[in-house]
């Protein structure tokens, strides 16, 4: 039997070792990773654990991230607990796999410590990663700080592990500002955490010899389409049991998820919508404008990426005040508007306000967004408002050194 | 580990039906024939994993399966992964009492072709027999890419004409040699290492059979005539496969524990390469006046190697 690990009330942990901690309360069956900045200190405190008995289960360091994903699909079908963590080109190395372990309905958690993807080659955190995912399959959420990345986590297991939604889960942390910053960590008891946790159920158990099951087969034209189709259902069908799963963390922590984070939105005229490590950087910019320039700034932060939350991002800007919604995408748009602009200017289509939405590109490789950039973004979004038509252009680049870039103007014929 | 006796063919043949006779696969393709023998060989329970290729595509289109065990394939090149993860597995639940039968064994087995075990796959098979798990990975090597019509791969033999290494006007065919995958294996240490054929299929399931009694990583590299690629008649299998290991084209041996090196198989009369090339549409244009010293060449290297063989066995180290 794996050791306890005796835990303070109250640990001073960064966000790697938050999950790596959540990922050993998880008692998991296999884990099959490969390290890679910054996600690494996740795999090393997990290889700590299996070294000093703290773990039962295997620790399988493969030969590359595509390795690591493939290792996850092969034992999650051979019935047990599958975890593993990455970032950046890992985790594109790992694209092909991410399909196929989602097609295949196989309930893997990936803590992701998201980083930019080169070229050039960069360490530091942009949500570059976390975009090349959102079509896989995967449910994609979001922690902000370390605390989350602990609670997130183990709320993962619960979600994807559900029986009616059996599906993989990556869990996000934004590379360094939240992976390598340690902060107050309220963590729970080991039994406390496996009991939330709980045991996992095997479906399709390659190791139930009693009923043999083919993983992986293959569809063409007849059937392709009804599988995609049925996949993408349990996707959206998941946004009730992240609920549930989110209340019942709720029940026993006190500390309460949404899939869409909402801050003073009550009155807002104006708002941000950026997802990360920088939203508590924009809400404390939210603050202070409001304390001290009288600004109604409100700040929206889906939290759960996939399945997207279209319904609640409506809500959360269906206000009669608001006027100018800017959406910042932390991640190179290659050639279009950033992807949370397009999904949550999709959103707010169908609200009665209708704001003016506006993008701006932000913090690629790891460039640092602080709280007077947000503010000059949230004054330029007055300005918009008392102008009554976008008076930039729609996309622009913020902190980036040089000429001004931007692109697209408002029609106002 | 429980071993079905192997008295006769037909009994052997009929004896297990883990893998279902319906399945997609040309007719006279070898690879049926070798899963059937692998499966034949054991009463213990498979979990069988599958690369991409002729072998996946042929027995698992939805809604229907071939296979009468536990089986998974994910990508071209990862079945040595999913196979040894899920071993890793197995040893988790076992420790952990999670197992539906703990006490039943089990046994893990990849299958891929030579595009997928020496091409595409090959750091995913390199790093399984690194870590030592215990499985065994099959190598269906038919020298192509057959399934998507033909291509070359680094298991196609010097002179063969595929469709991307054609044999023209200004060409033999393929120009390279035959990487030397049981000699990578054997290097990575495994404690088993073997290349068979299923015209000898004593041989051939007793091979098997010492793969999956050894505990660790296990490779075996089993000749595959391909009557659609090597074109040749496909009642003709059989026969073209005797052909390869009584001319030493596929010498039948095994390598223990990285070394020790025994010769399976020595034909009683060795028969000349050109009785092998000239049964087969693939080598077709050798037997042109121009091309004539690319036989010798074919020839010179199956002698080199056969001495190098016999050289190691008499070694013992």
């Amino acid at each position: 039997m794996a050791k306890e690990f005796e835990l303070n009330d109250v640990e001073v942990w960064d966000g790697n070792y938050a999950a790596s901690q959540a990922l050993r309360q998880a008692q998991i069956d296999v884990v099959a990773a490969y390290p890679i900045t910054p996600s690494t200190p996740i795999v090393e405190g997990y290889g700590a654990y299996v070294a000093n008995g703290y773990v039962d289960g295997e620790f399988v360091m493969v030969e590359s991230e595509h390795g690591a994903m493939s290792g996850c699909v092969g034992a999650a079908a051979a019935g047990g607990r599958v975890a593993t963590a990455t970032s950046s080109q890992g985790f594109a190395l790992m694209a092909e796999v991410l399909y196929q372990a989602s097609g295949m309905r196989l309930p893997i958690v990936m803590t992701v410590v998201n980083r930019a993807l080169a070229s050039p080659l960069n360490v530091r955190g942009d949500h570059s990663d976390m975009y090349l995912g959102r079509d896989s399959g995967w449910i994609q959420i979001d922690a902000f700080n370390a605390q989350e990345a602990y609670d997130l986590a183990l709320c993962a297991f619960r979600i994807g592990e559900h029986k009616d939604v059996r599906l993989p889960v990556m869990m996000h942390q934004d590379g360094f500002t939240t992976s390598h910053k340690a902060q107050n960590v309220y963590p729970l008891k080991d039994s406390v955490a496996y009991k939330f946790v709980g045991d996992f159920v095997p479906v399709d158990d390659m190791l139930d010899f009693s009923r043999p099951v083919t993983h992986g087969a293959q569809t063409e034209e007849d059937w392709h389409y009804e599988h995609k189709a049925k996949q993408h259902k349990a996707l959206m069908d998941s946004r009730t049991v992240i609920d549930d799963v989110f209340a019942e963390f709720k029940e026993i922590t006190g500390r309460e998820y949404k899939r869409v984070e909402s801050y003073m939105m009550e009155d807002a005229e104006v708002a941000l919508v950026l997802l990360g490590s920088s939203v508590e950087t924009a809400v404390l910019a939210a603050k202070q404008l409001r304390e001290e320039e009288g600004l109604k700034v409100g700040v929206v932060a889906p939290r759960c990426f996939r399945p997207f939350p279209y319904d609640l991002v409506r809500e959360a800007l269906d206000v009669p005040s608001l006027k100018s919604v800017c959406c910042l995408d932390k991640s190179a748009p290659g050639g279009a508007m950033g992807a949370l602009f397009n999904e949550v200017s999709a959103a707010a289509y169908s609200t009665k306000a209708r704001p003016m939405m506006t993008n701006y590109i932000y913090g690629l490789g790891g460039r640092d967004f602080a709280v007077d950039e947000a503010k000059r973004i949230m004054r330029e979004q007055k300005a918009h408002a008392d102008a009554g038509h976008i008076t930039t252009d729609i996309q622009q680049f913020s902190g980036l050194r040089g000429p001004k870039l931007g692109f697209f103007k408002t029609r106002r014929d | 580990m429980a071993i079905t006796s192997i008295k006769n063919l037909k009994e052997f043949s009929t004896n297990n039906d883990r893998f279902e006779g319906a399945h997609l696969l040309c007719p006279g393709c070898a690879h049926s024939m070798i899963v059937r023998e692998l499966m034949n060989c054991t009463d213990d329970n498979l979990v069988i994993a599958s690369n991409t290729g002729c072998l996946e595509v042929s027995t698992a289109v939805y809604p229907y399966t071939s296979w009468d065990t536990s089986w998974i394939h994910i990508g071209f090149e990862n079945a040595a992964t999913a196979a040894s993860c899920a071993e890793s597995m197995y040893k988790a639940r076992k420790k952990k009492g999670t197992l539906p039968d703990a006490d039943a064994p089990v046994k893990f087995v990849a299958f891929g072709g030579d595009g997928s075990t020496y091409d595409i796959g090959f750091q995913w098979l390199s790093g399984a027999m690194e870590r030592g798990h215990d499985f065994t990975y099959i190598c269906l090597d038919n020298e192509n890419y057959a399934n998507t019509g033909g291509q070359r791969s680094s298991a196609t033999p010097v002179g063969a004409h595929t469709s991307t290494a054609q044999a023209g006007s200004t060409s033999y065919g393929k120009k390279q040699k035959k990487k030397d995958m049981v000699a990578i294996m054997a290097a990575h240490g495994a404690p088993y290492v073997a290349q068979l054929a299923p015209n000898k299929w004593k041989s051939m399931a007793k091979g098997f059979q010492k793969a999956l009694e050894t505990e660790g990583p296990c490779f075996i590299n089993t000749v595959s005539a391909c009557t659609t690629e090597w074109k040749f008649d496909p009642k003709d299998t059989i026969n073209v496969t005797d052909l390869a290991t009584d001319t030493l084209m596929f010498p039948i041996y095994e390598i223990i524990d990285g070394h020790e090196l025994n010769i399976l198989y020595r034909p009683k009369n060795i028969l000349k390469v050109e009785d092998y090339l000239g049964a087969q549409g693939r080598y077709r244009h050798l037997f042109k006046s121009e091309n004539k010293h690319i036989i010798e060449r074919i020839q010179k290297d199956i002698d080199e190697k056969w001495e190098f063989l016999q050289r190691r066995e008499e070694a013992r180290i």
